[in-house]
């Protein structure tokens, strides 16, 4: 029995990485090849696809709100992640864990029903839909990821350093920027590179809220209706998978660089 | 000499006497979180009690009717549209948890106890395909499973089938397949962080004490990380059942789930306080059916002991 668990195991999870995989990769090899219809065997190979991309002014209208959009809600969503995340691992208060199921809740809930009650709320305030409305959307989609990402860098953070540089004069401003601050960098910035990625990738809230803007995924919604614009569909979508897969790669290395920081000090201290 | 000790006194005494309001502990904690539990609170917390009262509010034409009703919850849970497609939104959540938590059950563990040093490698590896633009993930599923597919004409490549198959897109199965495929890294990781804290010096004892692998995998293990397992449970049944993209492009008039019937009452319809009702219905019925497959799948796992 344990042998052929030893055999299987292996192959098993190998099978699962492709399964994972498959489907990510048709995108890239689809976005090559010169027929409009994606199916195998492949016609040949072309860049016709992605030499359109730079020509279609609603496309670079929709990136250039994803930017925007991506670069407020990652900034928000990481001060409001660091304020949670540090007040989580720090301190200890009364209702800690209902305010941190509160916070960390759009994570489990579905999205749908999250969007479609702020839309109601801001429809009934009369706030216009804009992409305003959508960072503020995102804000609350990223705020469990930051808390996530931050509060992995903090945990193991040695409270004694900061002791320490209260003892030495500092004052409190001062140890959280010169003490506090550089320890958390690398979780602070895989925190907005986390949260940037989700906002770039998020269809539903953008959907609900946007109003008559459009974001990356918006206009990707609508090009799908259009079998003829899959190929060039695909080719933005290989551009957004190269360009996460690097944000991610840096925020991973980032966050485990921190975690690292933070035991060794704390192994050094000790 | 002295006056360096009475200085530092006189600092303690500021010290302490500051304390009471914003020195103490609870106080402060509080203070760092209000600005994160504010927006939590203004942007989630009210917004869903708007709801919940909506749904007990009727619409007339472009004014809504606040007199207090449940016609809104009675049309939800017995008209026949809606209670099929809350009753198929459940299905397809129940099965697309189920089935991505077993499918995710030997990868973690695979990882925890086989991974070695690699083990982040592997954990990163599982997760870059989740980052990938969810549209075009379920666009390529389209891809695969669809007439033309890749699926199908692989199929008939190798001579399996004589002419391509229906039956793979625009319905149930195509829904759960899809789902099943991008919620799986929600699925491992909560799974392997627990399987990460099972002491392993207990699986040795039973081993030693004389368990089979599988007996002390059944007694040691599995209890052991069943948080990890109702966690990813959880995690996938809850946000599935209201899933809006996937049904949208790969269900067909099959696969239709709820959240597109409450897209439509907030988009088109305009009818608000019914696509409240079909929200909040949504979110108690899926919430029961997520608390009963804890409790079964617990007693299940004391039995298999």
């Amino acid at each position: 029995m344990k042998r052929l668990l030893d055999r299987w195991l292996p192959a098993y999870a190998a099978l699962y990485i492709v399964f994972l995989y498959l489907p990510v990769l048709l995108l890239p090899i689809f976005s090559i090849n010169t027929s409009a219809v994606p199916k195998f065997p492949l016609s040949g190979f072309t860049f016709k696809w992605y030499e359109e991309l730079p020509r279609t002014t609603a496309l670079l209208d929709a990136a250039w709100n994803s930017f925007i959009v991506g670069i407020a809600a990652s900034l928000l969503a990481t001060i409001l992640g660091i304020c949670a995340a540090r007040a989580i691992t720090r301190y200890r208060f009364p209702g800690r864990r209902p305010i941190n199921g509160l916070i960390m809740a759009p994570l489990i809930l579905p999205e749908i029903i999250v969007a479609v009650s702020m839309l109601l709320v801001l429809q009934r305030m009369g706030l216009g839909l804009t992409l305003f409305t959508v960072v503020l959307g995102h804000v609350l989609i990223c705020i469990p990821y930051s808390v996530t990402v931050l509060t992995s860098g903090f945990e193991g953070f040695d409270r004694s350093l900061e002791e320490a540089s209260a003892d030495l004069g500092e004052t409190a401003w001062g140890t959280f920027r010169r003490v506090t601050l550089p320890m958390m960098a690398p979780a602070i910035i895989s925190s907005l590179l986390v949260s940037f990625t989700i906002s770039l990738d998020d269809f539903i809230m953008a959907f609900f809220l946007a109003g008559t803007e459009t974001t990356l995924p918006i206009y990707i919604w609508g090009q799908l209706r259009f079998a003829a614009k899959l190929p060039s569909v695909l080719a933005l979508g290989t551009l957004l998978l190269v360009g996460s897969f690097i944000l991610l790669t840096i925020a991973e290395t980032l966050r485990r660089r921190a975690e690292r920081r933070t035991h060794l000090t704390g192994v050094a201290v000790a | 000499m002295t006056a360096a000790a009475e200085g530092s006194i006189a600092y303690r005494k500021a010290r302490q006497n500051a304390k009471p309001l914003l020195q103490s502990e609870a106080a402060r904690g509080f203070a760092l979180v209000s600005p994160t539990l504010a927006f939590a609170v203004v942007m989630l917390l009210v917004p869903i009690l708007v709801v919940i009262a909506h749904s007990f509010w009727t619409q007339n034409y472009l004014t809504v009717d606040y007199t207090f009703t449940l016609e809104q919850y009675r049309i939800a849970l017995t008209e026949p549209i809606y209670r099929d497609l809350l009753l198929r939104s459940l299905f397809i959540s129940f099965s697309v948890s189920v089935l991505t938590v077993l499918l995710a059950y030997p990868i973690a563990y695979y990882i925890s106890f086989h991974g070695g040093r690699h083990k982040n490698l592997w954990l990163f590896l599982i997760t870059i395909p989740f980052w990938t633009s969810y549209l075009l993930r379920v666009m390529s599923w389209k891809v695969i499973l669809g007439y033309n597919g890749v699926l199908n004409s692989g199929l008939l490549g190798l001579g399996i089938i004589d002419e391509p198959s229906t039956a793979l897109l625009y319905n149930s199965s195509a829904v759960i397949i899809t789902l099943t495929h991008a919620w799986a890294a929600f699925a491992i990781l909560p799974i392997f962080v627990s399987l990460e804290k099972v002491d392993r010096t207990l699986i040795e004892a039973a081993t030693d004490l004389g368990d089979g692998p599988i007996r002390s995998f059944l007694r040691v293990t599995l209890p052991l990380s069943m948080t990890g397992v109702i966690s990813a449970l959880l995690i996938v049944m809850i946000p599935t059942v209201g899933d809006y993209v996937t049904p949208k492009l790969v269900g067909g008039k099959d696969g239709v789930m709820i959240s597109n019937a409450i897209q439509a009452q907030f988009g088109k319809a305009l009818n608000w306080p019914l696509g409240a009702a079909l929200s909040v219905s949504t979110m108690l019925v899926v919430s029961a059916m997520a608390a009963a497959s804890v409790l079964l799948l617990r007693l299940l796992v004391r039995r298999a002991r």
